[in-house]
């Protein structure tokens, strides 16, 4: 099965679990995404060893939360198109804001802007209050066929 | 020389000593004079897409990062905790399975508080971009523990020219 018809059975039965699992970046860093009663896909980044980038504080790599924050923008988009085109990142641009404990990680996205070949994204992800974001983000996308 | 032995281990801790590096298959394999170069070995579990094999921009963005990071030690003179305030990545075109992702950054201006940096992100030619990145880093801050463990053995300082660099 391709990944667009993965999508689309998760689509069917209200389930992104399927799609994620057939990507193995998303495996390796631990990614779950859930749709919460206000409707709002909230991608977690479950946390382990393996993801720790520096081993002092401890804090997560910041690599793997601009992982995180790219992959939740995606299934974002994905999740709320009604064509589906697998969207190609441009430019994603981070603000660390605080260090990042060995914890579980939470991002949610919002499509600023959806046109006809580009999307915009905001994203922000926080561990334990969301009022206190360990970064924000923005993407911009390519979502047109090729 | 005493300086290539400190400099061999500030690279093995920025490969063995940070835990994602070591699950990703990110290597630093050289530094000096404000510059660093990375790998990122190609491997099926940082695929991103399966349909095609592409490696997911996710593990480039952590070959970004960790770069630029080692840039800045390169670049400052005595050890100096350091933070990303800000990371900009450009993603310039696909990275081409089963290929490794090779990564260059440069620390091109050290201030007081912040450092700048740019990398790029390619397969053979640096002038044929799979990404290029814009960051800033935070010198200085703060561990955050009232009694923060020993600190790594310090970066080498930036080398004076050495003649065998320059062959």
């Amino acid at each position: 099965m391709t990944l667009l018809e993965r999508l689309a059975e998760a689509k069917r039965t209200n389930n992104l679990g399927a799609m994620i699992q057939a990507i193995p970046y998303a495996n390796l860093l631990g990614l779950e995404a859930t749709i919460v009663e206000s409707g709002e896909l909230v991608t977690t980044m479950k946390f382990s060893q393996h993801l720790i980038g520096n081993a002092q504080l401890p804090a997560i790599h910041g690599g793997s939360i601009g992982a995180l924050l790219e992959s939740a923008a995606v299934f974002e988009l994905l999740w709320r198109a009604e064509t589906i085109v697998l969207p190609k990142t441009i430019t994603l641009t981070v603000d660390y804001l605080r260090s990042a404990g060995p914890r579980d990680v939470h991002a949610t996205s919002v499509i600023s802007r959806r046109g006809r070949r580009i999307a915009n994204v905001r994203i922000e992800a926080w561990q334990t209050d969301r009022a206190q974001p360990i970064t924000t983000a923005h993407a911009i996308f390519l979502v047109m066929r090729d | 020389m005493a300086d290539d032995k400190v400099r061999s281990n500030v690279i093995r801790g920025f490969t063995a000593g940070i835990p994602h590096n070591v699950a990703l298959g990110i290597e630093c394999t050289e530094l000096g004079e404000s510059r660093s170069t990375f790998v990122l070995r190609y491997d099926p579990k940082l695929v991103g897409n399966p349909d095609t094999g592409t490696i997911h921009g996710g593990a480039i963005t952590a070959l970004l990062d960790g770069a630029s990071g080692a840039a800045v030690f390169a670049a400052i003179t005595e050890w100096r905790p350091i933070a990303t305030i800000d990371l900009r990545i450009d993603y310039l075109r696909a990275a081409v399975p089963p290929r490794d992702v090779n990564a260059k950054a440069h620390c091109y201006k050290v201030t007081r508080n912040v450092a700048f940096v740019r990398a790029v992100a390619f397969h053979d030619d640096e002038h044929d971009p799979i990404a290029t990145s814009a960051a800033t880093f935070m010198l200085g801050i703060k561990t955050g523990q009232k009694d923060p463990p020993d600190p790594p053995d310090p970066p080498d300082p930036p080398d004076p020219p050495d003649p065998i660099d320059k062959s």
